[in-house]
């Protein structure tokens, strides 16, 4: 049933993979990302309550969206190489790590910039302020760990185990915060779900989101082809890889 | 029968040995030699299931090791540049929570501990053991093991003269009996081994016989 | 699949034994470990009195808080050495070449470490709840959370030990691993003291907490094996 993931195990066939799949998913990236940023900032109606301010969410909603889909997917790469004993799955998990940190890192900074306004503080101890901000923290343990070994395929099965165990936790924790909020603060004003959004304000941030997750995918097929590439540095298809690109741009030289 | 197909390891982008092949049969001895960081030790840690290799099999008795992990363990005893000792604890209890784990060990601590010549330290703590006498504890396995492959990683480290000859003794008791070993070691070995395999590592040599 | 498994079992289960009779006779020959974290746990709520304020009113509104954190301190003490001496001196590498699952004999060096390590931290608890100035008829409801809860704190932080313990890093990355996992533990366990104060019904709070400690019982082992298997290689 899951033979067709073996060819992707070998580094060279994933590699390959990553590198054809990184221009589309860069192009409709920065497609979709102009689109939508341009239409949500400049065209989009302005909230009858909240004014211009609103518009953040056309970056805070889809960065916090998918700080959790990041994290999601890693824990699952993380799975398939310790099951399946793929390698590159292990590694796909450090690919995604930073990036993932980087959107929780967004999510959080735009939170607190939009929060400003609407509570008059720059930080307040929101259910999903708080959530985003211990997701955060799970990534930077990832990081963390994964750079602390010196062998990186000791290193990438530890960020994998870990991964996943974050991933068992992070609905508790996604939970447990919601239940600490409504018991330490009541009903407090919670801005960030709307009951209802006008189709005008809705489509700029469907395409945001979109391009949010191809700018995440954009990333890690690059990092991904990187590390491989790290990796098996001293491989033979990588140095006949090296020769071949060496010779091209030698030809390309001399064809000048 | 031990039967290595392939092997190939690398260490942090390092290639230690590709495509090793060796055949380890019954009444033999066979002794890898290399220089440091050739990888004697990762072949061995490979074959055992501690290390995982990048490519090859390994295969006991015609059976995979790691499908059937358990069949292969219960036929091994490892000794390796950690052996399992805890400071804390006697020798004989080391050796007794010892042959808890591994059931088929006969369980004659006092005759094995004196053949080591450790008789009267029984009951002493071992942090207050010389390091080749803590050496020494751990070897008393080899005098209360059944299991039919050993793997030796440096046995004769810190152990005098007379201790490389007892255990030399023990080798050839061992493989007369049927049984197998798998040796890392610098210095050759003194006695002489009927059936004695030697695998070079280093330089590009891959499965030398 | 395998013929000889109800003495295969027989060999587990004494194997498990074996292991917990161990720890216990290490911790009798050292009692440090017993000991330290204890007193840990007692000079860390100290020092919260005097560092906000030993008013009655202050002191009994953040008292279960304060234990609770102080609690969490010591254990990740107790898990920052977890696995280290055995690690170091070739023990983990001879229980992954047993016949017995490495995850059983996992299982026992944790039943072990919790009777050794976090049990004195249950029972030195009414005395600090006096300290902090909790009211009396609370203090069942927060040794039963710490019953409840420290389990769950052990096997979590030994998941983070069993990774990096091949890193001579000490706790500093431990740290970063494992407190963002505690933190739902430590705020249901405060929620079911706080319920306890008002003379609520906790059995919400305690259900969650059990349901916690089930599923890091069984999943905790797997996870702990699998890093010490990773951390050997």
């Amino acid at each position: 049933m899951w033979k067709w993931l073996h060819p992707y195990a070998k580094a060279e066939t994933a590699y390959n993979l990553c590198y054809r799949l990184l221009p589309y998913f860069s192009w409709l990236a920065a497609i979709t990302l102009i689109a939508g940023s341009i239409w949500g900032l400049l065209y989009a109606p302005a909230d009858y309550q909240q004014g211009d301010s609103f518009r953040i969410i056309y970056f805070h909603v889809p960065t916090a969206i998918w700080s959790m889909g990041a994290y999601t997917s890693m824990a699952i790469c993380g799975m398939v190489g310790i099951v399946w004993q793929i390698k590159n799955a292990e590694l796909a998990v450090y690919a995604i790590a930073p990036v993932g940190a980087a959107f929780t890192f967004l999510a959080l900074v735009t939170g607190a910039v939009w929060g400003k306004p609407m509570w008059g503080a720059w930080w307040v101890w929101d259910a999903r302020l708080t959530s985003e901000l211990i997701l955060l923290f799970l990534y930077l343990g990832v990081i963390a760990l994964y750079n602390s070994f010196e062998d990186k395929r000791t290193a990438a099965r530890a960020a994998s185990i870990l991964a996943i165990v974050g991933v068992v936790n992070v609905p508790i924790i996604h939970y447990s915060v919601e239940w600490w909020n409504t018991l330490h603060q009541g009903a407090s004003i919670t801005k960030f779900d709307k009951p209802s959004i006008s189709p005008d304000m809705l489509w700029p941030l469907l395409l945001n989101i979109a391009g949010f997750l191809f700018i995440l995918a954009a990333i890690t097929c690059l990092r991904l082809a990187n590390q491989i590439l790290i990796n098996d540095a001293r491989r033979p298809w990588v140095k006949a890889l090296v020769e071949q690109s060496s010779t091209e741009a030698t030809s390309l030289v001399k064809g000048k | 029968m031990l039967e290595v197909q392939g092997l190939t390891c690398f260490r942090q982008n390092r290639c230690l040995f590709a495509e090793l092949n060796f055949v380890l049969s019954d009444h033999q001895i066979c002794q890898i030699e290399g220089p440091n960081g050739a990888g004697k030790s990762t072949l061995l840690r490979a074959i055992l299931g501690l290390f995982r290799p990048d490519e090859g099999k390994i295969f006991w008795a015609g059976e995979s090791t790691t499908q059937q992990a358990e069949l292969f363990l219960q036929q091994v005893l490892f000794l390796g540049h950690k052996f399992a000792i805890n400071s804390d604890l006697t020798p004989w209890q080391n050796l007794e929570f010892w042959a808890v784990l591994n059931p088929t060990s006969n369980l004659d601590f006092e005759s094995a501990l004196a053949m080591v010549g450790l008789t009267g330290l029984e009951h002493i703590p071992c942090h207050s053991l010389s390091a080749g006498q803590h050496r020494r504890v751990a070897l008393a396995r080899l005098w209360l093991t059944n299991t039919k492959l050993w793997i030796l990683d440096e046995p004769f480290t810190a152990i005098d003269k007379n201790g490389v000859d007892l255990l030399q003794q023990r080798f050839q008791q061992h493989l007369q009996n049927g049984g197998m070993v798998l040796i890392t070691t610098h210095q050759d070995l003194s006695q002489n081994f009927e059936q004695l395999i030697k695998l070079k590592l280093g330089g590009n040599i891959s499965g030398e016989m | 699949m395998n013929s000889n498994l109800p003495q295969a079992q027989l060999s587990y289960w004494i194997a498990f034994k074996a292991i917990f009779v161990r720890e216990l006779k290490l911790a009798w020959q050292k009692p440090s470990q017993i000991i330290q974290p204890m007193v840990f746990f007692l000079i860390v709520v100290t020092l919260f009195p005097l560092g906000i304020s030993p008013a009655p009113k202050t002191l009994q509104m953040i008292g279960p808080g304060v234990i609770w954190i102080a609690a969490l301190l010591a254990i990740m003490l107790v898990v920052d050495r977890l696995f280290r001496q055995d690690f170091q001196e070739g023990t983990i590498e001879a229980w992954l070449l047993s016949t017995v699952p490495m995850s059983l004999l996992v299982a026992a060096k944790l039943l072990a470490a919790w009777f050794i390590s976090c049990s004195v931290l249950l029972l030195i608890s009414p005395v600090l709840a006096l300290l902090m100035n909790v009211e009396s008829q609370v203090i069942p409801a927060l040794m039963l959370s710490l019953l409840i809860g420290t389990p769950i704190l052990l096997f979590v932080g030994a998941i983070g030990n069993a990774l990096t313990v091949s890193l001579n890093q000490g706790g500093v990355l431990l740290s970063l691993l494992v407190l963002p996992l505690y933190i739902p533990v430590l705020i249901f366990a405060t929620s079911l003291i706080e319920a306890a104060s008002f003379n609520m019904d906790y059995s919400g709070q305690l259900a969650i907490l059990v349901s916690m400690l089930l599923v890091s019982c069984f999943f905790a082992p797997v996870a702990i094996a699998a890093a010490l298997k990773n951390t050997v290689n």
